[in-house]
């Protein structure tokens, strides 16, 4: 089985709310200076896979997006959790595009790399949240598509996986080729490396392509027909008032604020 | 002809609340862009009549609507052929959908298809001339997105609790109903089994939720949290880590990845306030927040802090409920 994860390098989205600024020209957040990590769920995706390729075998290949100097810590630790290659698409505006452009060269990208039974990605990126790149890209390869999955099997060329719904979850038997999108649950949570994965990672292939070497298809933010006019931190205008005194004196009050906002 | 399109749904015997979101939100577009808001009707069974009614009575003037043993909770595949088939007949502008469990995988697939715009998860929506102006958080809710898109078709996924349920506004409408042909077998995705998980009270659409966050220590903590609930007629959630972790349903999540509450009244338990949770409880009316460290950025939310132990705290608070709502 042949297995592509698509992961993300974002600014830290666990960074104190004093270091978040929106840069006024580009209208994305300011990157400069700011730690960089992989996406919160790209991880529980590459974990998924991992998994897969621990019960019954897979290579696993990590692709990213990213101005090329920026996505070497995100590419060193997928490698050294446990895929076998990566391939980096160089692309300087990477951090600027909307979702219907990165599904573009991701789908130009997996058609490249050619062989595939599946393509994970993360259900949101922590950035701009869109949860479309893998339904997107799904469609793009004419793929099947399920997404927020938190588990995926396969037995005989079938694959089964588990979608987390509003008020539950489902299974689902899922055709191959597919790509699925993942989301966080106690059984996909990302493995941590060992020292000598870290240091074997740095021996594990790595290829990078410019954008224009790959056959994308037409479209751009301009023809994607959604213009980011502003982006705007909202000001938080509510003052906390905390409680004094003793546990008892704290409830009480706390009693007594909430008769008087007519809640009890 | 329809300009606005939405996608509701009726799966448990009436119309969804977030498919009558949708309709007070195509309403208030409809309204400026001169477009009357017409509905694709998706269901398997009992309840279609009624639920077609419903949307008559809160101003939809056209209903299409598509009954279908396929069409179940979660068959995104199934879902999309019938949509797809009949936006293409019907041709609206633009078409709304729920960005629910479903909605969230059909509407990027449905743009792309159609070769339509898509923004998802939409909190807000205006018009500004012929353009759809919308408003989207980004950055785990830590700033608003405004967005402006010229282009139609287009598709807007809208977050479920984002918009109010419209008030009612009777309207003569037609129906319409549509024969779709699907084959359960073809699809590329099929539903093998369905888990729900019961809760007395949803958690959309309690007037109090109480959550607990990782400072709870484990699931027993959510017993103690739980019981204040119960006292305060509410539901519980959880931030993400004790859903990560197992402690709880991942259904219980509240948040960016999870789901957006509104309640009257919000207590945070033991949740230290990272953005990817606050995005989904901002719009509560009033916010408490019980934490042991006063730092937490909870409390630069909250509206009411209580910093101490919650194993201390929340049955004190349990009792004083039951006493006050008893007296």
């Amino acid at each position: 089985m042949d297995i592509i994860v698509c992961v993300k390098q974002v600014v830290d989205p666990e960074l104190p709310l004093r270091d978040f600024a929106i840069d006024p020209v580009t209208r994305r957040q300011v990157r400069e200076g700011r730690p960089l990590v992989i996406s919160t769920y790209d991880e529980n995706a590459l974990e998924v896979a991992l998994q897969i390729k621990d019960r019954s075998g897979a290579k696993v290949t990590v692709l990213t997006i990213g101005p090329q100097a920026r996505v070497g810590d995100a590419i060193r630790l997928a490698l050294a959790m446990g895929a076998d290659d990566a391939v980096v698409i160089d692309e300087s505006k990477s951090p600027d595009l909307l979702g219907a452009d990165k599904a573009r060269i991701l789908a130009a990208a997996v058609r490249r790399i050619g062989r595939y039974d599946l393509v994970l990605c993360g259900c949101e990126s922590a950035d701009w949240v869109e949860r479309a790149v893998a339904p997107l890209l799904a469609e793009m390869l004419g793929a099947s598509c399920v997404t927020f999955v938190s588990r995926a099997e396969t037995a005989g060329g079938t694959l089964v996986v588990r979608r987390t719904a509003d008020d539950g979850f489902h299974e689902l038997d899922v055709r191959l080729p597919a790509v699925l999108s993942v989301t966080s649950d106690d059984a996909n949570r990302p493995r941590l490396p060992k020292v000598k994965d870290i240091v074997g990672a740095k021996r594990k292939p790595v290829q990078t392509w410019a954008r224009a070497d790959l056959a994308v298809e037409s479209g751009s933010h301009e023809a994607s027909g959604v213009e980011v006019r502003e982006v705007v931190v909202p000001q938080r205008t509510a003052k906390c008032e905390l409680l004094p005194g003793d546990p008892a004196e704290q409830v009480a009050a706390l009693g007594q604020r909430l008769r008087d906002l007519k809640l009890l | 002809m329809a300009g606005i399109c939405i996608v509701a749904t009726a799966l448990d015997g009436a119309v969804s609340r977030s498919s009558l979101e949708l309709v007070g939100g195509g309403r208030a577009l409809g309204a400026s862009l001169g477009a009357g808001v017409a509905a694709l009707l998706l269901g398997s069974g009992p309840g279609m009549p009624e639920a077609t009614e419903a949307l008559h009575q809160h101003g939809v003037s056209a209903v299409y609507r598509v009954t279908d043993p396929t069409l179940t909770a979660g068959q995104t595949d199934a879902w999309l052929i019938a949509v797809e088939q009949i936006v293409r007949a019907v041709g609206p502008e633009i078409v709304l959908i729920s960005a629910d469990t479903v909605g969230r995988e059909l509407a990027p697939r449905l743009a792309h298809r159609l070769g339509a715009a898509l923004v998802t998860e939409c909190v807000e929506m205006a018009t500004e001339g012929q353009e759809i102006i919308v408003k989207r958080q980004v950055y785990g809710g830590r700033a608003l997105a405004t967005l402006a898109v010229a282009r139609r078709p287009l598709v807007l996924s809208v977050k479920p609790r984002a918009l109010d349920a419209p008030e009612p506004a009777p309207t003569p409408g037609k129906v319409e109903d549509v024969a779709v042909t699907i084959d359960v077998t073809a699809l590329p995705a099929r539903v093998r089994e369905i888990h729900r998980e019961k809760s007395e009270v949803g958690l959309e659409d309690a007037p109090v939720v109480v959550a607990g966050g990782r400072g709870l220590g484990g699931p027993e903590g959510f017993k103690v949290i739980e019981e204040l609930a119960a006292a305060l007629g509410g539901a519980v959630g959880s931030s993400r880590p004790p859903a990560d972790a197992g402690w709880v349903p991942i259904s219980w999540q509240i948040g960016q990845t999870g789901k957006t509450v509104r309640p009257a009244l919000y207590i945070a338990v033991g949740i230290s306030g990272a953005t990817q949770h606050t995005a989904g409880v901002s719009g509560s009316r009033t916010i408490v927040a019980i934490n042991r460290d006063p730092e937490a950025p909870i409390f630069s939310l909250a509206h009411l802090g209580i910093v101490g132990d919650y194993r201390e705290i929340v049955p004190l608070l349990t009792a004083k409920v039951k006493e006050l709502k008893g007296g």
